[in-house]
C-alpha cells in the first residue's frame, strides 16, 4: 500500500518548495492537509547563505532519508531523486533577483487586516458527523495505533514496496 | 575520572503552557470546557477536515497582552503565525499553528519570593528573565489503551488556546522552580487569563535541567515531563539534578533526552525514545495575515471597527491589583510583616479569612496573624487541609479573639478552646468556654480574696525569692488553682494583676 503524502519539503538550510507535479513520477494521493492544486513556487525562508546549495549534484542519501521520514515522502527512485535535484535547481534562479533592502513576505495578503473573532461559541457539536468519518472509534473516541508506527528501514521499504504499481 | 560534586550547581528553566481562559477555541468557535463528554467539542476545523481555516479569537490576543504586560514584557506590534510540523494522532493537521518567528509578547521579568533564611521567615526576591510568551494551539488528548494496544482520540482539547511561556535558565533548584510557578500562577488567576489549576491540566510545566560549575559553560539539559503539581515540581527538579551529579560524579555523561516524573517512585525516567532529534520545519502560516496590537487610540487607522482591534494601552489600564501589590497593601493596611504578607496571599483563600477575621475583632493585626498563621495554617498543613475546608469560620475565630481581648479566656484557654473548636464543627467559643470551664476570673475582688486565702492559710510556703517572682506566683497559683478549681493565666495580662495582688498581700504580712 502507497504511503505516499505530499507536503512541503525542507532542505536543512530552511529553503521550503514545493514539488512541481507535471514533472516528477511522484504519487497523486492528495489526502494530505494541502487544499490547494500544487503550484511551482518557492519563497525564501530566512536569509541564510544559499552558496553551500549551489553544488546540488549529490544529495546525500543520509538527508535524503532523513526528508522521506519527516515528510512521509518517498523518491524511491533514482528518477524522483533527480526530480528533487531539479526542482532546487529551479528554485535556486531565485537567487538572480537582487533582493537587497527588500523586506521578504510571506504571502501576498500582508497588508489585510486580520480578521478577529468575538469570543463566542458557535460551533462544535459534530461529534456524530465526525465520529461517522472514521474507521474505527470505540465509544465516541476516534482509535490510532499505540503511537507513531516508525518508518521503516530503507532495504524494508523496498522489499515492501517492489509489487506496488508505483 | 570521577569529579567532585563540590561546586556543580543545578540549572533550571522553564517552559510553561497555560491554558487561556475563554468561551471558545483559539481558532474556532468551539467551546472551552473541561471534562465534556469525548470529540463534543471539535468543530471541522479542529477535526482538521480539508476546507476548513483558522478564524483567531480576540480574547485569545489580549489575554496574551494582558498576561505580556503583567510581566514587564515588551508587545510586539506586530507579530507572526506559523506552522510548527510533527506527526501525532492527536494533531489531526500534522502541524501546530505556533509563533515561532515573532511572538505577541517578549524580553519580560518574572519577580517572585519564597521564604528562606535559617527559620524560613525571611522574604528572599528573585527574578527571571522570560525570554517569550507565544499564542498557540493545544493539541487533542491520548489515552492510551495498552491492553488493546490502541490509543483513544479525543479532540475536545484541540484548537484551545494557549500562552507558552518560556523562561530563561534562571533558576538553580527546585525551590526557586516552585516558587516561581506559583507566583506566576497567582499572576495568572488575578488577570483572569489562565485558571492555572495545574492538575487539571490548565498549566503545564515542563522543566530543562543541566547541572555544571559556575562560571564553566552550562551542561547538557534534559527535559523533565509529566508534572503535575507544584509540590511535584520542586521534587522533580531536585531528583534530576541529584541525579546528573550522579552521573558527573562517576565520570559519566548526561545526555540529552525526555524523562518523565514519575511521583510514585519521585524519579526522573527516560521516556521513549523520539526517533532523534525532531526537526519541526517550521513554515509561516500562509492562512494568517500578521496580527497588529494597537499602542494607544491614537495610532488606530481612520474608520476602524472597535471590535476588530487591541489596545495595549486599554488593556494596561484595565489590569487588576497584581499579587506584589496585595502583599504590600496588606502591609501598609495592617502593618505585619512582609513574611506573614507573602503566606497570606500565597495560601489560597488565607487573605480572604484574614480580613474577615480583621472585620469583627478589635484584635491587633500582629495578634490576628499570630492566630492565622499558627493556630490556623498549622492545624490545615497538619491535616493536608485547604483554608476552604476550615471547621472553624472566621467569624467564629474572631469571636474566640474578642473573648481572649476581653478576658473572658486566657491566651493559652484560648488555644485551647480552639482545638476544642476544631474537633466539633459548629460549636462557639463561649459554648467550648462554659462547657470546658475555661473561663478566666477577672474580677479583682474576687481575684484579692483567693490571693489572701492563700497567703492566710500559708503563710510560711509563700517563699520569696529574688530571681523568680514568677517562682513564688506559680506556687501560690497553684495552691489556688487546686483549692478554686479556677484557671489563672500566669502569662496573661490578667495575671499582672495577680502578681500585683499577692504581693501586696505577701508585703504586708512582711514576707518580703
Amino acid at each position: 500500500m502507497s504511503a505516499f503524502r505530499l507536503t512541503g519539503l525542507c532542505s536543512c538550510r530552511g529553503v521550503s518548495l514545493k514539488v512541481i507535479e507535471s514533472s516528477c513520477n511522484l504519487s497523486r494521493n492528495r489526502r494530505g492537509c494541502l487544499q490547494r492544486p500544487l503550484l511551482n513556487g518557492t519563497r525564501l525562508f530566512s536569509s541564510h547563505s544559499l552558496n553551500s546549495k549551489v553544488n546540488l549534484n549529490i544529495i546525500p542519501a543520509d538527508l535524503v532519508d532523513k526528508l522521506e521520514r519527516l515528510a512521509l515522502v518517498d523518491f524511491r527512485t533514482k528518477e524522483g531523486l533527480a526530480c528533487l535535484e531539479k526542482a532546487i535547481r529551479f528554485a535556486d534562479q531565485l537567487h538572480l533577483v537582487d533582493t537587497s533592502g527588500v523586506e521578504p513576505m510571506d504571502s501576498v495578503l500582508e497588508d489585510r487586516a486580520l480578521y478577529l473573532r468575538n469570543d463566542t461559541e458557535t460551533e462544535g457539536d459534530s461529534a456524530e458527523e465526525l465520529l461517522k468519518l472514521a474507521k474505527n472509534t470505540v465509544e465516541e473516541y476516534f482509535v490510532a495505533p499505540p503511537g507513531n508506527i516508525p518508518l521503516p528501514k530503507r532495504e524494508e521499504r523496498t522489499a515492501m514496496l517492489k509489487h506496488s504499481e508505483f | 575520572a570521577p569529579v567532585s560534586s563540590e561546586k556543580l550547581v543545578g540549572v533550571v528553566g522553564l517552559e510553561i503552557h497555560a491554558q487561556i481562559s475563554s468561551n471558545s477555541k483559539l481558532f474556532s468557535g468551539s467551546p472551552v470546557c473541561f471534562s465534556a463528554p469525548p470529540n463534543s467539542q471539535v468543530s471541522f476545523f479542529d477535526a482538521s477536515l480539508p476546507g476548513t481555516l483558522p478564524v483567531l479569537n480576540r480574547r485569545c490576543v489580549e489575554a496574551a497582552v494582558m498576561t505580556g504586560l503583567a510581566l514587564n514584557c515588551t508587545i510586539n506590534k506586530k507579530s507572526l503565525f506559523d506552522r510548527k510540523h510533527y506527526f501525532y494522532a492527536d494533531l489531526p493537521a500534522g502541524y501546530q499553528i505556533t509563533q515561532q518567528r515573532r511572538p505577541v509578547a517578549v524580553d519580560g521579568v518574572l519577580t517572585y519570593s519564597f521564604l528562606g533564611g535559617k527559620k524560613r521567615s525571611q522574604v528572599v526576591r528573585k527574578h527571571v528573565q522570560i525570554k517569550q510568551i507565544q499564542l498557540e494551539q493545544d493539541s487533542g488528548k491520548s489515552l492510551h489503551d495498552d491492553v488493546h494496544s490502541q490509543t483513544l482520540i479525543d479532540l475536545n482539547r484541540a484548537g484551545v488556546g494557549l500562552m507558552e511561556l518560556v523562561m530563561e535558565p534562571d533558576m538553580s533548584c527546585g525551590e526557586e522552580a516552585a516558587a516561581a510557578v506559583r507566583e506566576l500562577q497567582l499572576i495568572l488567576q488575578a488577570l483572569g487569563t489562565c485558571q492555572g489549576n495545574m492538575s487539571e491540566g490548565q498549566l503545564r510545566v515542563d522543566a530543562n535541567v543541566s547541572v555544571h560549575r559556575p562560571g564553566e559553560p552550562l551542561g547538557v539539559r534534559t527535559e523533565v515531563k509529566n508534572i503535575n503539581s507544584i509540590r511535584y515540581l520542586a521534587r522533580a527538579i531536585d531528583y534530576e539534578i541529584q541525579r546528573q551529579i550522579g552521573v558527573m560524579q562517576r565520570g559519566g555523561t548526561v545526555h540529552n533526552e525526555t524523562r518523565a516524573y514519575d511521583s510514585k517512585s519521585g524519579e526522573t525516567i527516560p521516556m521513549r525514545d523520539k526517533e532523534g532529534l525532531q526537526d519541526y520545519r517550521f513554515m509561516p502560516e500562509p492562512n494568517l495575515p500578521p496580527l497588529i496590537v494597537f499602542e494607544d487610540n491614537a495610532t488606530l487607522p481612520p474608520g476602524v471597527d472597535s471590535s476588530q482591534v487591541v489596545v495595549v494601552q486599554k488593556i494596561k489600564e484595565g489590569l487588576p491589583e497584581l499579587p506584589s501589590v496585595k502583599r504590600e497593601h496588606l502591609v501598609q493596611a495592617y502593618g505585619i510583616l512582609p513574611e506573614h504578607s507573602f503566606t497570606l496571599v500565597n495560601e489560597e483563600g488565607l487573605m480572604e479569612y484574614f480580613e474577615e477575621v480583621m472585620k469583627a475583632t478589635r484584635k491587633e493585626p500582629r495578634k490576628v496573624i499570630g492566630w492565622v498563621m499558627n493556630e490556623l495554617l498549622g492545624q490545615l498543613k497538619q491535616q493536608d487541609m485547604s483554608v476552604s475546608q476550615s471547621p472553624i469560620s472566621p467569624a467564629a475565630l474572631a469571636e474566640l479573639l474578642e473573648l481572649q481581648e476581653t478576658g473572658r479566656v486566657s491566651s493559652s484557654g484560648a488555644k485551647q478552646v480552639f482545638q476544642v473548636m476544631w474537633g466539633s464543627s459548629g460549636k462557639t467559643a463561649e459554648q467550648v468556654i462554659q462547657e470546658q470551664d475555661l473561663g478566666l476570673v477577672s474580677d479583682a475582688t474576687q481575684l484579692h480574696n483567693i490571693c489572701q486565702k492563700v497567703v492566710d492559710s500559708h503563710p510560711t510556703e509563700v517563699r520569696f525569692e529574688i530571681t523568680s517572682k514568677r517562682r513564688i506566683l506559680f506556687e501560690a497559683l497553684t495552691d489556688i488553682q487546686s483549692c478554686n478549681n479556677l484557671l489563672i493565666d500566669a502569662f496573661s495580662p490578667i495575671s499582672c494583676g495577680t502578681i500585683r495582688c499577692l504581693s501586696r498581700s505577701l508585703k504586708v504580712h512582711k514576707c518580703i
